[in-house]
């Protein structure tokens, strides 16, 4: 009954703002088209501050006649999101709960379309002096003299911080309370890096938001090398059996759109120009050995 | 300071050459928040003329209630209309979550105790001697209740604005129900805090000022009409 009466005010109150939303409106990008044609991804942080999707969005637009929206969010609210069925496909970097999704029936498979690598980024003068160490061993000196600002948000960047933590034999509990030296920001990989940087204190970046901001920040990569360090990006597309309105046709077209050789050639060439660097080397489907 | 500066002159910039992407988070921003404050006010005349026009028990209680609600986190408004419109949730079925429309949906829940409170109170203002008068000229309930509201127009109309500047200043429903889409739904103040994470002050500052001056515009409009 209850259920009712809301439902009923609520499209009384949709369809309202709707027509009167649309009244004043004369951009076409502005009207909201019907939802069918909208595909909606949860993209994680870092291929949305390299500015990754800004580039592939119009393209796959003009490709499929759909709206793409993107939004920006880390791993885990991504994964949230995918969980209620609020996004159609989800593109994220962090394996095991990436299996663990789609072993839960949330997702139909994950796809690995790119990959590259995290840096722990630090000040030009590498007060803690870990310059050249592997990352475990480079936390293990961070955890004694250092200051480390954390994502803090459970993103896959967090989810591999917290990874390097572990295989450094520390409980991640131990330095979440070890001290004013750990800060977690709770935000984006792109508002961390500015934070570390106005701390002059030690991050993990992926290397892709890393070099998006070079300019911003003054901080310089100082641990690049450890197997550890490998990051890929995968994309999910809700499952419609859990989610009849997943919208599986359009979210499958944009799995094909990505792993196409034609964009992923795109995606290997991307910000090449601009930052001197490869940012996301492409991996179509496959697991990077 | 010189980021400042510079930011302030490309903000200027920004505006005096109609950057696309600024005017049209601006019209969005105000589409939303303009479409809310009218919806909300719609609701909010007759609702707060019952009030006003009728005793009750509870009546005091209600009120109280009504004002505390004056100052409810934006934040605590997007995460029950989230929930609510999430698709777990249970008007999921309505596919509204990350549209527009549940902005307008999200702002109006916020406003609508900003309205209520203040046209109670604007009505209760108004002077006694008019609702006798009204009645000993044989005026109904009803004619009676639009007399005493055409009295307090002035003060209706600053309710009315306090809760546009309200919805059209708020981020965290915005950010929460909304999702900041790009070209779908991102407004000025979603829009100004992704921009600052994402270090690129100039957009940011340039969407700041737009909003101060639409307040500037609005109450300088409103400042007008009561002192006419």
């Amino acid at each position: 009954m209850k259920n009712k009466v809301f439902r009923s005010l609520a499209i009384v109150i949709a369809l309202t703002s709707l027509i009167t939303g649309m009244a004043g409106c004369k951009t076409s990008t502005a009207a909201p088209l019907p939802l069918q044609e909208r595909l909606r991804v949860a993209t994680t942080t870092s291929l949305y501050d390299t500015g990754l999707w800004g580039y592939l969005k119009p393209m796959f637009e003009e490709k499929y006649g759909a709206k793409l929206d993107v939004m920006y969010a880390g791993t885990g609210i991504a994964l949230e999101y995918g969980r209620r069925g609020d996004v159609n496909i989800i593109t994220i970097h962090s394996k095991s709960r990436e299996d663990q999704f789609v072993a839960e029936g949330y997702g139909v498979e994950r796809v690995p379309f790119a990959y590259n690598y995290f840096l722990i980024v630090g000040p030009e003068s590498d007060p803690a002096g870990i310059k050249g160490m592997i990352p475990e061993d480079a936390f293990k000196k961070l955890m004694e003299i250092g200051s480390f600002i954390s994502r803090g948000d459970d993103s896959g960047t967090h989810s591999k911080e917290k990874a390097i933590w572990e295989k450094a034999d520390f409980d991640y509990r131990t330095v979440q309370k070890a001290g004013e030296w750990y800060i977690e920001t709770g935000r984006g990989m792109g508002p961390t890096l500015l934070m570390a940087s106005e701390k002059q204190a030690y991050t993990l970046s992926d290397i892709g938001t890393f070099l998006s901001y070079k300019g911003k920040i003054e901080l310089t990569t100082i641990v690049d090398k450890g197997d550890i360090l490998l990051n890929v990006y995968s994309a999910i597309a809700i499952n419609p059996e859990r989610h009849p309105k997943a919208n599986i046709e359009m979210a499958s077209n944009l799995i094909d759109f990505l792993t196409s050789p034609e964009i992923q050639k795109l995606i290997g060439g991307y910000g090449v120009e601009e930052y001197g660097r490869q940012l996301f080397i492409p991996c179509a489907g496959a697991e990077p050995k | 300071m010189d980021e400042i500066g510079q930011g302030f002159l490309k903000a200027v910039e920004f505006i005096t050459s109609l950057d696309p992407e600024v005017m049209e988070i601006v019209g969005r921003s105000l589409r939303i928040s303009v479409t809310s404050t009218l919806l909300a006010t719609l609701i909010c005349i007759p609702i707060s003329s019952l009030i006003h026009f009728h005793r009750f028990p509870g009546k005091r209680f209600l009120i109280s209630l009504i004002q505390t609600f004056f100052s409810i986190p934006t934040v605590a408004v997007g995460l029950f209309v989230f929930t609510l419109f999430s698709r777990a949730g249970p008007l999921g079925g309505t596919n509204l979550l990350f549209t527009p429309t549940v902005m307008v949906i999200g702002q109006m829940i916020l406003i609508i105790p900003i309205l209520l409170g203040l046209t109670i109170s604007a009505l209760s203002g108004v002077d006694k001697t008019i609702v006798d008068t009204a009645r000993s000229l044989g005026a109904s309930g009803f004619q009676t209740a639009i007399a005493v509201l055409r009295e307090a127009r002035y003060a209706v109309l600053a309710a009315i604005i306090m809760g546009f500047g309200r919805a059209i200043s708020e981020v965290g429903l915005a950010i929460m129900v909304g999702g900041n889409i790009r070209g779908f739904t991102r407004v000025i103040t979603t829009a100004i805090s992704l921009e600052t994470s994402k270090g690129d002050l100039e957009l940011s500052i340039a969407l700041g000022i737009i909003l101060i001056l639409i307040a500037l515009v609005i109450n300088l409009a409103l400042n007008r009409i009561q002192h006419r």
